[in-house]
Order: structure tokens, then sequence, then C-alpha cells
């Protein structure tokens, strides 16, 4: 290819993603008890794409899915449903490919709990340099020694640490010996190892406190801006959200409601949902004011309600919406799921 | 030890909780660990009192402490908790449960694991109704069906005689607070009592805690890590950083114009709403450990306008406009000499 595009494509492209999740009881149970199966949707037909260098954020409450769709970019999860292209690849049949390592190679990701995971057994030099070892990224030198592998791969760990800012002498300490902002700037360097152009990132700062989680949060957008890295960032704090990401997507019960421009979605959000979760943040700046307490909870993913799964929740729900699944219709500047914003009645 | 009252400010009524130079020590193999370092506040009646601090500042410690919860080998080695006009801080233990209940009131982070799995949530209500209060079952059951129609719970009428798990964490929550109340405290100490919950379920407990506590004149100490939840729910805020507390004041001032470099850097670090910034103001480093507190202000090698007397001299808490803080910057003295 000669000719460069005007538009470049999106480094992802998820199309019509869907997870369900068998959470019947055991066999017997069944037999005995008469229960039935039981599938949860845990995704359930969700789209997005994701522009190389920007970020991605998808925010909800616990059990919208967001999680999930998290592991079934990166392939710890077999989709049900749909498909994940990756640069133009489909990335479920490469990674069952001879190419897998390839592609593996080019996403990475962080998790959520700095405690769970990284070995506690094993020194930060074995952590940062396990995906190095894995990749063979570092080429032996001519003569073939064990030993110029071994300082090459010490060396880009103590890279990697000082990128994230840690110093190269912390890699001899175990994860113990570190707190649990610095156990993050761990998983980062891990991640970063292999030079991945996208990392996908699950709550990385959830379970920090909010001075660390700023360090953490710094960090990553300088790497983003020195390294041009797109991610995908999950978190259930819209300010975080809002600080991280250049669109955001927000999901409830597994689907996709809405998808906006960071500016037009805090400015101007569509969907009801999307309007009562920003009215639930409880912020600084409005000390004192009262907001609009939310009604209602999520209803239990089991049996979610039909039609719009927000309806019982919905200040705005007609017949319609009890009866019908809106569709994710586009709009400028985004795309929301609401009969009552499709009609204009909001 | 006669424990000399810090005034804040002359107030007219009397405070309902007194908590003077507490101290709360460890003992660990490798010797003491000070936990909570002369711990000094008051709270008003009807009264909310946040207490805010990142992870093993000495938040939820006060609490217990204040509660007597304190877990072994935790204990109070100096210092006093006067609650309304009566020391509590070293009442014997049948004593002390007598108190806490009745006169004050605890919600904790986890609302699963602080209701028994194993009775319905109506007879913990019950049982702590009739525990305290002189009522017959029938009365305590009305009552208790009450308080959770209060507390918001649909259908409290079948909902009472279903177990905890039946009950889904926002809930939970509620028959925690319903629980709480249950004995018409004065005070109620909620640790994070939002924390485990979603954003849209928080909101409705803080406007219920809110509400709840205006209508019983309950006063409340409210520890949590949220400056969001301490900014819509608090009149005053104190702010913990090692097992001190490092300033203290109304919430609009301590929120608005910090007078301690670490509850400025702490308000910094906090991604908002209203503001866009490129990147976030970071404090440096991590909070110091229980076994390693630096000499002077605990803070000072993480502070950008540390000078010598900090390092060793530890500052008490000193007037800084509307708030108090303890810092060296704001005595006249030092600003006068830097």
């Amino acid at each position: 290819m000669s000719a460069v595009p005007p538009v470049e494509p999106p480094l992802v492209r998820v199309f019509d993603l869907a997870k369900t999740f068998d959470v019947s009881a055991p066999w017997l149970a069944r037999v005995i008890e008469r229960r039935p199966v039981q599938h949860v949707h845990a995704v359930d037909g969700v789209s997005f794409s994701i522009t190389r260098g920007k970020t991605l954020a998808l925010v909800g409450e616990s059990g919208c899915g967001k999680s999930t769709v998290a592991r079934l970019l990166v392939g710890l999860l077999r989709a049900t449903r749909g498909r994940v292209e990756f640069d133009g690849i489909d990335a479920a049949v490469t990674l069952r490919s001879a190419s897998a390592l390839a592609l593996r190679r080019r996403m990475q990701m962080i998790f959520q709990d700095p405690y769970a995971s990284l070995n506690p057994r094993w020194t930060v030099a074995d952590i940062v340099g396990e995906p190095i070892r894995e990749h063979h990224l570092v080429s032996p030198e001519p003569d073939g020694s064990n030993r110029s592998v071994r300082l090459a791969t010490r060396e880009r760990v103590e890279e990697l640490l000082r990128s994230v800012g840690l110093a190269a002498t912390d890699a001899l300490k175990f994860p113990h010996q570190f707190s649990g902002g610095q156990r993050q700037r761990i998983s980062i360097a891990r991640a970063l190892a292999t030079q991945p152009e996208f990392l996908v990132c699950d709550e990385p700062t959830s379970a920090l406190d909010v001075s660390v989680q700023a360090q953490v949060l710094n960090i990553m957008k300088d790497l983003q801006r020195t390294r041009g890295l797109t991610y995908l960032f999950i978190s259930h704090n819209l300010a975080v959200v809002r600080h991280v990401s250049d669109q955001v997507g927000v999901m409830y019960l597994g689907r996709l409601v809405e998808l906006a421009d960071k500016g037009e979605l805090f400015a101007r959000p569509r969907h009801p949902y999307t309007r009562m979760l920003l009215d639930a943040i409880p912020d600084i700046g409005m000390s004192g004011r009262a907001r609009t307490p939310v009604q209602g909870e999520v209803p239990n993913p089991l049996s979610p309600p039909g039609g719009c799964a927000f309806h019982p929740r919905c200040p705005h729900a007609n017949e319609r919406c009890r009866q019908q699944r809106p569709a994710l219709l586009a709009l400028p500047g985004g795309a929301v799921a609401c009969h009552a914003v499709e009609e204009g009645r909001l | 030890m006669t424990a000399v009252p810090t005034n804040e400010g002359t107030r007219t009524v009397r405070p309902l909780l007194q908590v003077r130079h507490l101290r709360v020590e460890f003992e660990s193999r490798r010797g003491k660990l000070v936990a909570l370092d002369d711990v000094s506040f008051d709270i008003a009646p009807g009264e909310i009192l946040g207490v805010v601090g990142e992870s093993g500042a000495g938040k939820s410690l006060t609490g217990s402490a204040i509660i007597g919860l304190l877990d072994p080998p935790g204990r109070i080695t100096a210092g006093e908790i006067v609650f309304d006009g009566r020391r509590i801080d070293n009442l014997p233990f049948e004593e002390m449960r007598r108190v806490r209940g009745r006169q004050i009131g605890a919600i904790f982070q986890d609302p699963l694991t602080s209701l028994n799995p194993l009775y319905t949530v109506g007879r913990q209500l019950t049982e702590t109704i009739l525990a305290h209060l002189p009522v017959n079952p029938q009365q305590a059951r009305a009552r208790a069906i009450r308080l959770l129609q209060e507390t918001g719970i649909p259908a409290a009428q079948a909902r009472i005689d279903q177990y905890p798990h039946q009950f889904s964490g926002g809930m939970r929550q509620r028959v925690v607070i319903a629980l709480a109340l249950a004995a018409e405290p004065r005070l109620i100490v909620a640790d994070e009592p939002t924390t485990a919950l979603d954003v849209s379920i928080q909101a409705q407990i803080i406007a219920l805690l809110k509400r709840l506590c205006r209508d019983h004149g309950a006063a409340v100490m409210l520890v949590t890590h949220d400056m969001g939840v301490i900014a819509e729910t608090c009149d005053r805020v104190a702010v913990m950083y090692a097992g001190r507390i490092v300033e203290i004041g109304p919430v609009q001032s301590v929120i608005h114009h910090p007078s301690h470099p670490y509850t400025a850097g702490l308000m910094g670090s906090i991604p908002s709403m209203d503001t866009d910034r490129e990147r976030l103001l970071q404090i440096d480093g991590a909070m110091p450990r229980l076994n390693a507190i630096p000499s002077g202000c605990a803070f000072h090698p993480r502070c950008p306008k540390a000078f010598e007397r900090c390092l060793t001299e530890r500052p008490d808490l000193m007037s800084a406009g509307p708030t108090r803080a303890a810092c060296w910057l704001t005595s006249a003295t030092a600003r006068a000499g830097t």
C-alpha cells in the first residue's frame, strides 16, 4: 500500500460482541430440584472502535459487563458472538493460530488489584522480565551466549522500571516490599515490556488512594504521549474517566447505552442513565448543593427487564420502552440507545 | 494527667463528644507502634464531622476507639473520650456495651459482614430494640418495620422476615442504617458506609443518612476517603495523616482554602468534574509506615514547602484562619522567619 488513507482506520474495532456465561446449578441439583439452566448475558451486543493513540473509557456500575469486555478484547475469554478486530485482523482467530504470540505482544492488560496480579514469590526483575523472555524480545549476541541475553533482559527491565518512576535497584525486591501504587507501576512496567500498542486497563486505580491514583494516572498519560499508546480504560469513577479519556462508553446490564466524545458526554449527556450517573457523583465543587437522588438499583442480571433494560428506573419510560429494546442510534458526536431520545421526547 | 481542653472557638452548646489527646498503640514483636497520636476533636450535638485520610492514616481506628471496639493488641494508652460529659474510654466492657447501640450507633463499610446471615433482618432489628428500649416484642417489631420504611425499603412488612442474603448491597446498607438508628442513639460512627456501593446507590445512601440523622437529631462521625462525600455531607472535616489530625475546620474552608500542604495536595490530586487539567497534582511518595514515622512533622519528606523546623519539631494544631492546621507554615513566627 503506497497511498496513505485520508482517515486512519481505528486500531481496535469491536462488532456486536457478546458473552454468555452458564450460571446453572450443578447438573444433579438441576435434576433433583428441577432447576432450569440459567444463562447470564454479561455482554450483549457491544460495538465500538478505538482510534490509534486515543483512550476509550467504559463506565458503568458493578455487573454491567465492562470487565468482561476487557477480558474478551485481550482474549482471556472467548466471545459467544461477535468479532474483535485488531489493526484489521480478527483477534479471536489469530489468537488460536500460530501467529498468536505476535498479536499478544501488541496488546497487554493492567489489572485492578495490584496485590493479586503480581506473583509474590517472584522478584520484580522476574515479573517484568517474564514477557521479555516469553516473547524473546532480547536477541542473543552473535556468539549466542545466554549471559548476554540475561544481561540485556536485565537492562531492559531497569529501563522499564525507570520509565514508570521506580528505581533500577527495585528490580531485586519482591512485591510485598512495595505499596499499592508502586505495585501498580510494576504492573504497568510489565505490560509495557512487550512494547504493546494497545493497553487494556481494568480499573487500574480503584484499589489506590487518591494521591497515589494521581501518580498512576499521570504516568499513564505521560506514557500515552511518549509512546503513542491506545487505551481501553475501564472504570466506575466518572471523574477519573473524564480526566483520562477521549471517548466514553456507558454500559448498563451488558449493553452500551451511550457512546460519545468526552466533552459531548459530560456537557450534554443524552441517555437518562448517563444523566443519572452524572447526577450521582459526589463532587467537591458542588459542595452543599443537593443533587438529584437516583432512583432504584441495578436489576438482577439473571432476569433483566424486557425492552430497554433501564426502563424500571427511567423517568421517561413509556410503553415502547417496556416492549422494544432500543438500538444504538448514531447522533452527531456520539450514539445513544434510547427511544425517548430517538423520538425527541428528551 | 489533666487534659487541657483545646477551645475551638466559643461554643454555647456543650460538645456531645470530646476526644482529648487520644493515643492508640499496638504492641508488636518489634516494639510499640503508635497508630494514633494526640488526636483531639469535638462533635457538637447534631453535627456531622467528616474524617478523611488515605489508608493507614488512622481514621477508622479513631472510630473504633470511640465505640470501644479496638481490636487487640491495639489499646488506648493516653488521652480520654468524653461522651455527653461522661468518660467512656475506661468503661468496663458490659457498661460500654450499653452505651454502644443505645447512645452511639455504628455503621460499617461492608453491609454483608455487619449483619448476621443466620438471622432474619427483623430478628436482628427487634433484638437491638428490645435490648435498649423499654418496649414489648410487638412494639419492637412495629418499630423495626417503621425503621425499614424510613430507610426506604419497599414492602418493609414482607421483607422484615427475610434474611440478609435476600437483600442487595444497597438494601443491606439500608438495613444496617436502620439497625444503627434502632435505639435512637445520639451519635453515629459511620465507617466508610458507601465505599462498597455503586455510585448510584452511594448517592441514595448518603442522602438517606443525612436525612435520618437530621430527623432523629443524631450527630455523625463520618469516616471516608472520598472527599466528594465529605463535601456533600459534612459540617466540619478533620484530615488525618499518619495517625494525627493535620487539619480540621469547616468543610468549605478546608476544601477550598486548605492550610496544610497535605490537604492542598490531597485536594489537587482528585480528578474533578469541573476543571480540565492535563496533569493531576501529585504528592510524591507514600504515607509512611507506622514503624517508620519521620521525625518532626510526619509529612515533611513529601512536603514541597518543608524547611528545617519541620524536620525536627512536630507542629500541633494551630489556628489558620477559619481552620486549624498542624503546620509550621501557618504559625506567624515561622512565616516571619522564612
